[in-house]
């Protein structure tokens, strides 16, 4: 019978079936500290011991300072943070799990080092205490978030319980306009379908636009997933996601190489393969994105006006533009890109790769950020992509433009850290989320594209490139 | 795992959509190394009038009264209801922590986010979807309700309502079943099965 991906996925990993969920084999479990210290904890107390020690990857990143770091975890400063990543250092160290520690080149945020080192191959099931996990699917793997106490259960016994999800297929076809990215697609997605389009849902991405993106444009998109309510969002491999893979450090090599490529050739949709819902996109109908409300569906383009919720028609939804613009001080009607900002942050699991740090670089250079921007801060995704974006001179272009350059980590995206919006703060950031409080309490949160970050830096206001 | 068979109780009336787990404990509290004591930060922003910190000692904070969980009709309430979309966000355990540590049991709803929804049945905390007619009608009941997970039922004053739980996640939370424990029990399953998968995918 013909399989959809996630299909074919799914039935490679199935240890046993039961009458409406099914036991999954578990490749990878990466981990960060956040979501771990309790399920180490519970693993302790019985007594247990990890099932297969080489399926983890861990990587402190949610916590992480992104400035000077040569005092290591003992100089971080807010003891709490400290405390969290101290104690995954030594729930990795106890248990002998792979860590990649805090002050090590290849540390970066989970979603990003995974893919990076080769932890992520197409083809194999990941978890993580994340919701981002999603952005895993964009080489063709099975991967989704999951709580606290599915991280021990994987830690325990390899595996996960699972029950099916349907198969959504999201297609977009034709040729994206200039400096309208992945981020644009997604956030478009998003406002389409609503922050539960894909509730229940694995959504395949298709169709030549995603055929064109590059493997990092999918990641992006992938990771923005669970925006649409769905935890998996997948991608089928191609010949780009297999020159991808090649020569990262885990990634297999020799004859295991070949025989890999052929499995990994097989993982697409078969062509009359059954979803169960189809949604189709006109990439010519997206423009870059920027959020107006608390909740990632709440998008226009750059060049459209706040919606007045006077005209909704939908009490329910009525209330939520009402309770949104409430909150981000905003009125209806307002032409968005004459709407003032007061920080930037390029960075997070959605936006804070090379070709994100490229783009927006060739947005910035040679200009400067505007007076009225307090801070912009580019933090790379991984000491790796720092290096990188380095050796090309992306650094200097974004410093000489008043922009700081940090070290990597999650940042502001979540501002678990010392990266945070003051109360009344407004911040056009390449993040994911634009909840309330998420980037600090009361705080305004606008989703962007990276080079719609540097034209806001530049214009001081929400702009598009110039 | 506490074991959910019964449960009778007023309810909690929070009358908005997409409710994330921000909202539900925001993020300078999953700083905890621990699983407990979240409750007294459920909803903070909006439960209390300035910053909340971890560490601080919440019983001297001031109260957001407008806000429903600080109003004295809804005092001791197991039962939440909310509306669609409920625990959208980030996969965070916390926020079902949160929810049973303040002495919630169960949340009914249009409808909920895939991880929140899975996190909860592990944690003894029952989520039940009711159509939009069923909440607006429990949104206006006051009083009592009773909700018999073995019937699958809700008993609003003699007014029944039925509500679907997967077979399984029932079972488990009737009985209080830890999940790891229960998949040790095919050990043997699973290695056999890892040697026909290694074999296969050889590079893995």
């Amino acid at each position: 019978m013909a399989q959809t991906l996630y299909d074919k996925l799914m039935a490679a990993h199935v240890v046993r079936e039961e009458e409406t969920t099914a036991l999954i084999y578990i490749d990878r479990q990466l981990i960060h500290e956040v979501t771990s210290p309790q399920a180490f904890e519970g693993l302790e107390m019985a007594g247990r011991k990890p099932w297969r020690l080489d399926a983890n990857l861990a990587v402190p990143d949610h916590n992480v300072p992104t400035t000077e770091r040569s005092s290591g975890v003992a100089g971080i400063e807010d003891p709490i943070s400290k405390l969290q990543i101290e104690t995954l250092d030594k729930n990795c160290e106890n248990f002998g799990i792979n860590e990649i520690t805090m002050n090590d080149i290849r540390q970066g945020i989970v979603h990003v080092v995974g893919p990076e080192q080769g932890a992520t191959l197409p083809g194999m099931s990941i978890v993580c205490g994340d919701s981002h996990t999603s952005t895993h699917g964009a080489l063709g793997a099975l991967a989704f978030g999951i709580g606290t106490s599915e991280v021990e259960h994987v830690l325990a016994t390899g595996c996960l319980w699972q029950s099916k999800s349907k198969n959504l297929k999201i297609e977009v076809s034709g040729e994206l306009d200039e400096f309208v990215s992945a981020k644009d697609v997604a956030l478009y997605i998003i406002g389409q379908i609503g922050t539960a389009g894909g509730t229940g849902y694995a959504i395949e991405f298709a169709g030549t636009t995603i055929q064109d993106l590059s493997v990092e444009g999918r990641m992006t998109l992938c990771n923005m997933a669970i925006e649409a309510g769905a935890r998996v969002g997948m991608v089928a491999v191609d010949d780009k996601t297999i020159e991808y893979v090649k020569g990262r450090p885990m990634a297999p090599t020799g004859d295991e190489w070949d025989r890999a490529v052929e499995y990994w050739n097989t993982l697409h949709s078969d062509e009359d393969a059954h979803f169960d819902q189809i949604v189709r996109i006109n990439a010519k109908d997206i423009k870059p994105q920027v959020t107006w409300g608390t909740s990632p569906e709440m998008v226009i383009g750059v060049d459209g006006i706040v919606p007045d919720p006077d005209k909704e028609t939908d009490p329910v939804k009525a209330e939520g533009i009402r309770n949104a613009l409430s909150y981000i001080h905003l009125k209806a009607n307002t032409p968005i890109n004459t709407v003032n900002i007061d920080k930037v942050f390029i960075g997070s699991c959605t936006n804070s790769r090379l070709e994100d740090l490229r783009v927006a670089a060739a947005v910035t250079k040679g200009k400067h950020i505007a007076d009225n921007i307090k801070l912009a801060l580019v933090v790379p995704g991984s000491g790796l992509i720092k290096k990188q974006a380095e050796a090309e001179g992306l650094d200097k272009i974004f410093t000489d433009a008043g922009f700081e350059w940090r070290e990597a980590g999650c940042s502001m995206c979540l501002a678990m850290n010392a990266d945070k919006l003051e109360p009344g703060e407004r911040c056009a950031s390449t993040s994911n989320r634009n909840f309330e409080g998420r980037q600090g309490q009361d705080s305004f949160t606008h989703l962007v594209s990276p080079a719609i970050a540097a034209a806001s830096a530049i214009a001081g206001h929400f702009s598009e490139v110039e | 795992m506490q074991a959910f068979k019964t449960l009778t109780s007023i309810t909690a009336p929070l009358d908005r959509a997409n409710i994330d787990t921000d909202a539900i404990i925001p993020k300078q509290f999953l700083k905890s190394i621990k699983r407990s004591g979240f409750g007294p930060n459920l909803f903070d922003e909006w439960r209390y009038l300035d910053h909340g910190e971890v560490g601080m000692d919440n019983t001297k904070r001031p109260l957001n009264k407008d806000f429903v969980l600080n109003q004295p009709e809804y005092q001791g309430a197991k039962i939440l209801l909310t509306r669609e979309n409920f625990g959208c966000g980030s996969s965070r355990e916390h926020a079902p922590w949160a929810l049973e540590d303040y002495g919630f049991k169960a949340i009914i709803a249009p409808s909920f986010a895939d991880i929140f929804y899975n996190n909860c049945f592990k944690n003894g905390l029952l989520p039940i979807v009711q159509d939009n007619n069923v909440m607006d009608e429990l949104f206006g009941f006051k009083g009592e309700i009773t909700i018999d997970l073995e019937l699958q039922s809700i008993n609003a004053n003699g007014k029944k309502y039925t509500f679907e739980v997967d077979a399984e996640r029932k079972r488990r939370l009737l009985n209080g079943l830890d999940d790891i424990s229960l998949t040790l029990q095919y050990e043997d399953e699973i290695k056999s099965f890892e040697t026909t998968y290694f074999k296969k995918y050889s590079w893995l």
